[in-house]
């Protein structure tokens, strides 16, 4: 008999869907209009994710900086540890938080951003505080560098768990008496009121689809990756592009290309493939290892866990409850946006959130990645574990990374972690039945 | 005399496991590139006393100084190449490379089929002992058939750091923290919380009413205050680390050690050493500062809870378990505190005792049930 031989199948790429395609146009597009921002006549602003109130420096046709997504995009092309030990160099010490030392050592070789292209210097540095006590100190050093003027906006700290009038009266003042007149000085013109309501219009409609992502994970099998998926997802919106034509056409793309999935029941795409068995729902606390970030995301795909919830895509803005930019309210709006960051709520806040999420999503447990060099997200964490098993019933795993120095990723360690985590839930699963 | 027979077939087994692998170290020591007609002169020496040494080492009713033949072996060369090369540092040094090098093949070899050769060899020795010897020939027979009988595995499990590289399917493969949780379980089935202290990491595990882990906290990519920080001690003061606990243990005076970092505890010992500190307390003090390190992945675990397992190799060291124990009642108040004598192999219980539930869906304490059950019978 013949013998029959197969075809030889192509080896396949990773599987990119339009939105990723788009989003990764729309960064390449940025960093040019950074790279030509001076020739082009045009201001620059850093400012943080947290708290970032982009609307109003677009407005105003300045263009945003957002030294942590540097920070993160330079450790994902394998940048970060070099920048790091530069920074040591100039006297930074081993417990500061790396996404600052990555940023001041990338200054310190030359600015170049992680695109290979040169990153503008800053003519206004917009300070946004939201929790962070690093993010002044960041400042503080990038003042003295290059020598520009610092504005900052004091967002009060949610100590209650909630947002009061007063604190949003107080964060408009802030807006009102100085914000705006230190944007415009630099800017040379006046804000728009009615060109600001349109950015806040379109935010709005952003928002709301991505909040429609964020529920599709209710679905089984959930269609996304809220966490290692979730960081692309909330990549336009919690960086330069929120208010922005193309920030909208991305999300309403997003959003169908889930909706898809949804109606295909089909799993999330991964840079392994599309997710076959969705054997474990977990939700996540904390920011992703970005240095091993592929390797990190294998560890949870090799096991079927899929992130259906997590906290850290809710830092540069928290929409899950009803919040939305309101062009009729614009300033009020922007101090609440403020207020509602992850990083600006209180541990019991954060129990809180987590714990819905848990609900929400039908979680089978919930995993917190603590990060060695940032002491105001992973500080209590150990407490908000204990408390989150006590009121879900839901085990909790807990592993220890950093942000974007690669010293500090334990592979072997991690997935050992992991590993017994996801055991132990099989094994309670098995006990129960 | 059942019991007398048994011990000594025990024995024996060990002393002919233990004179296998002194043969396999002897073979490579001698062809050891580095050897020379000085060295090979001292080899001869020093092995005729290890084989001296070994024929008293294994008797009933006395306790192994280790499980482990790299510590016996490696305390009983140094202490004849340090008589041998006591004006020769030169070839004292060389000695010691010769072993150093050697000892990891020996370690590594597999002697996984030489049941048949021990048992015979302790059958033989055994018989030759005046309270067996009328019965020889029984012994033999019985013996024979236990080794004829073939084991018939039904699952296989494994688990340990090297479980990547087995060749099982997902399925197979356990994390140690669950098989030491299970493992522990078993042994004790009233456990809540388990300590290990492993090579290269510490895990504080709490499991529930079936052995099955709740939560647990292990060291992160910082091995200090694991297993090897005792190895490297062992190695700074040139003995084996089976030696340290009955020296921290002869302790009177409590002589604090900070670190726990394995580098920087070599340098506080020696420090310690040459400011005149005793070395039995500064040893002890060393064995306080790893299990404070433990009490703190335990408390990050949710506490110790009676009843409270200590399990891994370094629940044989006295001097370590003293320090829990006075630990533990300080932070917790009385516990019952469970040490095993087979404390080192809970991780391969536990790990047979999935394999085992795995292919026959029997929980853990069903088969406790039944175990019981059965010795009842035999009793009765």
């Amino acid at each position: 008999m013949k013998k029959i031989t197969p075809a030889p199948v192509a080896q396949k790429d990773i599987e990119k869907e339009e939105s990723m395609i788009l989003q990764k146009k729309m960064i390449g597009d940025h960093f040019k209009r950074l790279c030509t921002a001076k020739e082009a006549g045009k201001k620059v602003v850093y400012t943080f994710v947290p708290g970032n109130i982009n609307e109003l420096i677009w407005a105003l046709d300045m263009l945003p900086v957002h030294p942590e997504i540097n920070a993160l995009q330079s450790a994902m092309r394998k940048k970060s540890g070099d920048y790091v030990m530069e920074a040591e160099k100039h006297g930074h010490s081993e417990d500061v938080c790396t996404y600052v030392k990555c940023d001041i050592g990338m200054l310190k070789k030359g600015n170049i951003g992680p695109t290979g292209e040169k990153l503008p210097e800053p003519d206004l540095l917009l300070l946004s505080y939201t929790g962070c006590f690093t993010f002044m100190k960041w400042f503080e050093l990038l003042k003295q560098e290059y020598k520009c003027p610092v504005v900052m906006l004091q967002v009060p700290y949610q100590a209650n768990g909630k947002i009061e009038p007063k604190m949003t009266d107080y964060v408009v003042r802030q807006l009102k008496e100085k914000v705006i007149p230190a944007l415009e000085q630099v800017a040379g013109k006046k804000l728009d009121m009615n060109r600001l309501s349109a950015l806040l219009e379109s935010s709005a409609r952003a928002e709301e689809d991505l909040v429609a992502v964020w529920d599709s994970a209710k679905n089984r099998p959930s269609p996304i990756d809220a966490y290692f998926g979730g960081v692309y997802y909330v990549g336009p919106i919690f960086s330069a592009f929120r208010g922005l034509p193309e920030c909208e056409e991305y999300y309403k793309l997003l959003r169908a290309e889930v909706e898809y999935r949804v109606r295909h029941k089909l799993g999330p795409v991964t840079p392994e493939g599309v997710m076959k068995e969705e054997k474990y729902r977990i939700v996540v606390e904390g920011p992703p290892n970005w240095t091993s970030f592929r390797e990190f995301w294998k560890m949870f795909y090799d096991e079927g866990a899929v992130v259906v919830g997590a906290s850290y895509t809710k830092v540069g803005g928290y929409y899950d409850r009803g919040f939305r930019h309101d062009p009729e309210k614009p300033l009020e709006s922007l101090a609440n946006y403020c207020l509602g960051c992850y990083t600006n709520h209180n541990l019991s806040s954060r129990i809180d959130i987590l714990e819905k999420h848990i609900k929400d999503y039908d979680a089978d447990g919930f995993v917190i990645n603590s990060i060695k060099s940032c002491n105001s997200f992973s500080a209590g964490q150990l407490m908000m574990m204990r408390e989150l098993e006590e009121r879900t019933g839901k085990p909790g795993g807990f592993i220890e990374s950093d942000l974007v120095d690669p010293r500090y990723f334990s592979a072997a360690n991690i997935k050992n972690r992991l590993e017994s985590y996801f055991q132990m839930i099989e094994a309670k699963r098995q006990a129960a039945a | 005399m059942e019991e007398d027979l048994l011990a000594w077939l025990l024995v024996n087994y060990k002393l002919a496991q233990h004179r296998v692998q002194l043969e396999a170290l002897k073979e490579g020591c001698f062809k050891d590139p580095a050897v020379t007609e000085a060295t090979k002169e001292a080899l001869e020496k020093i092995f005729a006393e290890l084989f001296k040494e070994a024929e008293t080492m294994f008797q009933p009713n006395v306790k192994s100084r280790s499980d482990f033949f790299r510590d016996i072996a490696s305390s009983g060369f140094m202490t004849s190449a340090e008589k041998l090369a006591k004006n020769d540092s030169v070839l004292f040094d060389r000695l010691i490379s010769i072993f150093d090098r050697t000892i990891l093949r020996v370690e590594s070899k597999s002697y996984a089929t030489m049941f048949e050769t021990y048992m015979t060899f302790a059958c033989e020795q055994t018989v030759k002992h005046p309270a067996f010897s009328a019965f020889g020939d029984r012994i033999r027979k019985a013996i024979a058939y236990a080794v004829s009988v073939e084991f018939q595995p039904i699952n296989t499990i494994g688990t340990g750091y090297g479980r990547a590289r087995l060749p099982f399917p997902k399925n197979q493969i356990r994390s140690e923290i669950l098989c030491h949780g299970l493992g522990a379980h078993y042994m004790f089935p009233g456990t809540r919380t388990v300590l290990d202290i492993g090579g290269q990491d510490t895990k504080a595990i709490q499991i529930d009413e079936n052995g099955i882990v709740t939560n647990f906290q292990m060291n992160d990519r910082c091995a200090a205050g694991c297993g090897r920080y005792l190895g490297y001690i062992a190695d700074e003061m040139n003995m084996g680390v089976h030696e340290l606990g009955p020296i921290a243990m002869k302790s009177r005076k409590q002589v604090r050690i900070n670190s726990t970092c394995t580098v920087f505890a070599g340098a506080e010992l020696r420090e310690r050493l040459s400011l005149g500190e005793k070395r039995e307390d500064i040893l002890a003090g060393l064995h306080r500062a790893m299990i404070l390190r433990a009490m703190s992945l335990l408390a990050r675990s949710g506490g110790i809870d009676d009843e409270f397992t200590f399990t891994g190799g370094v629940a044989k060291n006295g001097a370590a378990t003293g320090a829990l124990r006075t630990l533990v009642e300080e932070n917790y108040g009385k516990k019952t505190i469970n040490i095993s004598a087979d404390s080192i192999y809970t991780g391969a219980l536990g790990a047979a005792l999935f394999a085992k539930r795995d292919q026959l869906g029997e929980t853990v304490n069903v088969d406790l049930k039944k175990l019981k059950k059965q010795k009842a019978a035999i009793a009765a």
